[in-house]
């Protein structure tokens, strides 16, 4: 198992001013893993995919990429390593098309002469190509997002993180804002990745989500880290109870 | 995606309504255009497309477009910036005492655009760096800062006369000799050329280069803008400064047409561009509009102000009906984001 580890942290903590926001946490990620994260509002679970994205740096505590002790200084020194985000706030724009939002900050350009300039051609061809290599369907590329319901705008937040070969991928409530029947979708989605050979950490309220595509969960209550099992070993009261503080 | 939703979308979509909406989202403004010209060419059948009337609709827009363009770049990243014709007015003003200073004259015509771009960089700044709440707030300020110090420098009077090389640019004439015979008294403006030529740059600016496709995002969501990396404040003083330019271009254009520099000069035509680019479709919350439909704003205006001259219509109900074209440009945009977009 542990050859195949991708990510560790090593107690980590984080502390804003007196508050304690996580405490020695303790998490490892293995290669085409789904973890689940669990824990009631203000376990730490945001804080510590923050710190794990290098969002925030932590107060004490050591992050491991491919088993390498690394230091992150922002958002960007985490997707050179290959790992991304997915925003729950869908950090998208409505006005552009897909493609343009999967590869936004990152256009394929093309040089003429002194000047760059975008590579519509190859975008679009990208696009299609990674659309299909998730099983994402859309119509076409070319449409805008603001037209997309709401699984399908997070299918394209979850194909934009991954367009770039991302070996890790964390989502924060990936369904929480989907309509019931688009739930599916979204998980349906999750297991592709994992059969893609991308570990994925999965921040989620809800059991269906955790019960459905995760190997493997784990508790935080109160910063600190307070349960983990293999998802056979385990059942929907019994990380309820975590979530509450309860362990039998 | 479900064969019901499918099922859903299709029905939704199939409706004549929506489904024309694109096709006049496109190509409804250049209708517009089209109705206009036929209309006053059936009531001005001698006057209105005469060479001599349709150059000097040219003419007239061709600097006014300058800061519609630099406006409307402003207007898709949600911003707004009122300053554009106090920045003409100052850069007119530059031009004109260092004309008079007896600088060569490839100093001068660099003058108004140098100003332009300076001014506009402060706004840039202003907006990012002093963390305005709204960039209507810098730019108001800039209003009154810029056309103050216009009248600091010149003493509030008018400058007039500049070297026929100055003047080229707004006044010059491309002489069709060769097509309508010796002595012909047609000809093409150089400032349609320069507008022209200027409106292609920036629409491959605006299309095909990365930076212009960050400008429609931060329009769209400055919160996706950055977390994709993109630096939205030096992209901001990159539009900011790029609008400041163009009023100067737009002020180098007037220098050569009005062969002065005065005190009203480019009063409220802020306004102006800022009712062109809402014509052309662009929307005011940001993100949304093209170089095409700027253009078109800007003739929609110009012919409209021209025809209603030509029919001696008084300048009062030019105001009323200019007024009248925004808010109906308005309300269409919001018909259509009301229906194109699913929520």
């Amino acid at each position: 198992m542990s050859d195949n580890l991708v990510l560790e942290a090593k107690s980590v903590s984080k502390f804003f001013g007196t508050i304690t926001a996580l405490q020695n946490v303790d998490l490892h990620l293995n290669k085409g893993e789904v973890l689940g994260v669990v824990g009631d509002n203000g376990a730490g679970k945001s804080t510590l995919m923050k710190v794990l994205s290098g969002l925030y740096k932590p107060s004490e505590g050591s992050l491991f990429f491919d088993k390498e002790k690394v230091t992150l200084n922002s958002p960007r020194d985490s997707q050179n390593l290959g790992l991304e985000m997915v925003y729950q706030d869908l950090a998208l724009a409505g006005n552009l098309p897909i493609g343009d939002n999967i590869f936004l900050g990152r256009e394929p350009t093309r040089k003429v002469g002194p000047f760059n300039f975008l590579d519509h051609k190859k975008r679009k061809q990208l696009t299609e190509e990674h659309l299909a290599k998730l099983k994402i369907n859309v119509k076409s590329a070319d449409q805008k997002v603001e037209e997309l319901s709401g699984g399908q705008r997070q299918a394209v937040a979850i194909a934009r993180a991954t367009a770039f070969n991302a070996k890790i991928v964390l989502m924060d409530e990936p369904t929480a804002a989907l309509a019931v029947k688009e739930v599916g979708k979204v998980l349906d989605l999750i297991l592709n990745l994992k059969k893609l050979g991308v570990s994925v950490i999965v921040i989620s309220h809800r059991m269906d989500d955790i019960f459905t595509v995760c190997d493997r969960v784990m508790a935080l209550f109160q910063g600190t880290n307070f349960a983990q099992s293999e998802l056979k070993n385990t059942s929907r009261d019994e990380v309820i109870g975590w979530i509450m503080g309860k362990k039998d | 995606m479900d064969h019901g939703e499918e099922r859903l979308m299709d029905k939704n979509q199939e409706t004549l309504f929506v489904r024309l909406i694109p096709f006049f989202e496109r190509y409804g403004i250049l209708l517009l255009i089209l109705i206009m010209i036929a209309v006053l060419h059936l009531l001005q059948p001698d006057v209105f497309l005469s060479w001599r009337n349709v150059t000097n609709v040219f003419k007239q827009v061709s600097w006014q477009s300058m800061l519609a363009l630099g406006v409307f770049m402003v207007i898709v990243t949600a911003g707004i910036d009122l300053s554009v014709g106090s920045i003409i007015m100052l850069s007119l003003m530059g031009l004109a005492i260092a004309s008079k200073a007896g600088m060569p004259w490839y100093v001068v015509m660099l003058v108004a655009p140098a100003i332009g771009f300076l001014c506009g960089m402060f706004n840039g700044i202003g907006i990012t760096l002093l963390r305005m709440p709204h960039p209507f707030i810098m730019t108001l300020g800039t209003l009154y800062i810029f056309r103050g110090i216009g009248n600091l420098i010149s003493g509030g009077v008018p400058i007039t006369g500049f070297a026929e090389e100055i003047r080229v640019i707004g006044n010059g004439k491309i002489k069709l000799d060769a097509f309508f015979g010796e002595g012909a008294r047609e000809y093409i403006p150089t400032s349609l050329i320069l507008m022209i030529v200027i409106f292609f740059i920036f629409w491959i600016f605006l299309n095909h280069t990365r930076i212009g496709k960050w400008i429609y995002a931060i329009g769209g969501n400055p919160g996706a803008a950055r977390a994709a990396g993109i630096n939205v404040d030096r992209i901001l003083i990159v539009v900011y400064t790029l609008c400041g330019f163009l009023a100067g271009i737009g002020g180098l254009i007037l220098a050569g047409r009005t062969n002065s520099a005065y005190p009203n000069a480019g009063l409220q035509s802020e306004l102006d561009a800022i009712a062109a680019v809402i014509i052309g479709g662009a929307s005011f919350f940001g993100g949304r509009g093209t170089v095409l439909g700027v253009f078109a704003g800007v003739m929609i205006m110009g012919i409209l102000r021209n025809g209603l001259n030509l029919m001696n219509v008084s300048v009062f109900w030019q105001q009323v009906l200019i007024g009248s074209i925004i808010i109906l440009a308005v309300y269409i945009d919001v018909l259509r984001r009301q229906l194109a977009t699913r929520t």
